[in-house]
């Protein structure tokens, strides 16, 4: 008898700062996820300059590859596919991770898929625990926030959206304010623990017929307390303000994502991307739940897996390699690539 | 030795597969559209008319820069990634010297020339010498202004070559006169070819990870960082696996 011989998927995800390749083995089982992180170079400059980005991945990816292969013990013939992210993110920066996908691909005739950086956050789920449809997503992350129904595997609907800036570019705008080095997500999640929410800032498109979410409006008034304080030579509590501000984006993005959990009927909700390591939007989410949804099973990756990596782009191309997709060699970075949004949104 | 070449230093792109002296095949493209579109089918392309495997490859050869960032990475990201995963040898070369490599008859200084905007171009000067290209003044990043000034020291003729010359052609004519002479045509466009030609001699590098692209220029990023922390305190390494 011969065993069944595993799906081997290498994947490669340079969207932004960081350059990972992975293996992932039909989907679900992490292999190898060698992450190189360019934080160190980004914080010189408050935020991730594209240029350098680029020029940093170009040194770095197939030192991961080859670290990814290595740790996964596998050979090229022992591969299925090959996978890339295309899209959204830096342009410079997806076109090192598609240009070097594409020469492993050719050079070892494999199948290349294309993957969509956001259906990657979501399979980040995939690598916890079976995924159970129709779900939920709840994805935000320094470019995103977004609500996105899924009625099955691969089908992606896109029923909220930032009409300005996303959380995660909130929490480093805010963090810039504060003199927090970027990124400032985990530090305005720490300095949170230590204030109260004192200032009541608003919560803006709460009680709105929609999905949507608008936080520049509290960027404005985060920055406009800050400075008449200052221009009055008062002093204001930092932890006080960074968990005013934390507060008032969690209620936000809480209330809208329980009641789109009931008006869709999903048994499941995702938490994803980058801002899904905030601890906590993780706990209250998770208390939410509790007394207004108890049978609503929440998924949320470990930390590792919310910020960029190639892992999640394996588990995402297992399922759309499922369902057919293939990238030709004439494959292009797509920079602005987004789900489709819903025809309709129930209310 | 099976070599092949790839050029996608500006808007030409241009691939090509050597053996030894004998070109099988070479695709030159000049258009406005991406090299990440059009290069991989290209070098597809190439492998399949010439009925040749990736895996037969020897070398692997690239226009390393100056250039457009972006194009100068898709290339150089491409070619080492092929050198890594095939096990092959990988060769950077000038992509200044690869261009100059179409002007085979000059007796003088060849001068080839990308625009870089601002009044500045990536530029510098060969010379034939016992059939071998030599770099005369270093590929660099300067205004023009100063690179003509310094030009006009030379005595020997001085071809220029490359798409963007034109741009610049009142310049050089008002700067040197008689001694500027102007390659034409296809000349202007650089041919992976001769870029293999130039790579089948050269030493292959040594650690294939490590290789990136000749950009001559730090980002302006970086550059203002510098200037404000001229001791960078603090911050190396800047890439550190998580």
């Amino acid at each position: 008898m011969t065993e069944k011989k595993p799906e081997l998927i290498l994947a490669f995800e340079s969207s932004c700062d960081e350059t990972s390749v992975a293996v992932v083995e039909d989907g679900v089982k992490i292999r190898s996820n060698v992450i190189a992180s360019q934080i160190n170079s980004q914080k010189r400059f408050g935020g991730v300059v594209p240029e350098v980005a680029s020029r940093h991945h170009v040194e770095q990816v197939t030192l991961c590859a080859e670290e990814a292969m290595t740790q996964a013990g596998v050979t090229y013939g022992d591969l299925t596919a090959v996978a890339v992210t295309y899209g959204p993110g830096l342009v410079g920066a997806l076109l090192i991770g598609v240009s070097a996908a594409k020469a492993v691909a050719f050079a070892h005739q494999l199948p290349l898929i294309p993957v969509n950086h956001m259906a990657g956050h979501i399979y980040a789920a995939r690598l916890v625990k079976p995924l159970v449809y129709p779900l939920m997503a709840l994805l935000v992350s320094g470019g995103h926030t977004e609500l996105v129904y899924m009625r099955g595997a691969g089908e992606f609907e896109i029923i909220g959206d930032t009409r300005d800036d996303a959380a995660g570019e909130a929490f480093d705008k805010v963090g810039r304010v504060l003199n927090l080095a970027y990124p400032a997500g985990k530090k305005i999640d720490d300095l949170s623990k230590l204030g109260q929410d004192t200032f009541n800032f608003p919560r803006a498109m709460i009680k709105d017929a929609n999905y949507d979410f608008s936080f520049s409006g509290l960027k404005s008034a985060f920055i406009n307390k800050v400075h008449n304080a200052e221009q009055r030579g008062e002093k204001l509590s930092k932890p006080d303000l960074a968990a005013s501000f934390q507060a008032s984006v969690i209620d936000v993005l809480i209330t809208k994502t329980m009641r789109a959990c009931q008006a869709y009927g999903v048994g499941q909700l995702v938490l994803a991307g980058g801002v899904a390591a905030n601890s906590a939007l993780r706990s209250a989410l998770t208390s939410a739940i509790d007394q207004e949804d108890p049978n609503l099973d929440f998924v949320v990756p470990p930390i590792r897996l919310c910020s960029d990596n190639g892992a999640m782009i394996g588990a995402a191309a297992h399922v759309m390699m499922a369902r057919g997709a293939r990238a030709d060699l004439d494959l292009n970075a797509d920079p602005s690539l987004s789900f489709a949004y819903a025809e309709e949104v129930l209310n | 030795m099976l070599v092949l070449a790839i050029d996608t230093s500006n808007r030409a792109m241009s691939v090509a597969l050597v053996r030894d002296q004998t070109v099988l095949g070479e695709t030159t493209i000049n258009v406005r559209k991406t090299h990440s579109e059009s290069l991989m089918p290209a070098v597809a392309q190439l492998f399949k008319s010439t009925s040749l495997l990736p895996a037969a490859v020897d070398r692997f050869v690239v226009a390393q820069g100056p250039g457009s960032y972006t194009g100068i990475r898709i290339a150089v990201t491409t070619a080492k990634t092929f050198a890594w995963t095939l096990h092959k040898e990988l060769v950077g070369i000038s992509s200044l010297a690869a261009l100059a490599a179409n002007v085979t008859t000059s007796a003088g200084l060849i001068i080839p020339v990308f625009n870089a905007r601002r009044d500045a171009a990536f530029t510098g000067a060969y010379r034939w010498q016992n059939g071998e290209l030599v770099s005369v003044l270093a590929d660099r990043h300067t205004p023009m202004a100063s690179w003509l000034a310094e030009l006009a020291t030379q005595t020997a003729p001085l071809q220029f070559i490359g798409d963007d010359v034109e741009s610049f052609r009142p310049q050089i004519t008002a700067k040197l006169g008689q001694q500027a002479q102007f390659v034409s045509g296809i000349d202007n466009l650089p041919h992976a070819s001769k870029l293999a030609l130039l790579g089948q001699t050269a030493q292959p590098v040594a650690n294939i990870h490590r290789f990136a692209p000749n950009y001559l220029r730090i980002t302006e990023a970086e550059a203002n960082w510098l200037k404000q922390h001229p001791t960078n305190e603090g911050h190396e390494p800047y890439v550190e696996e998580i």
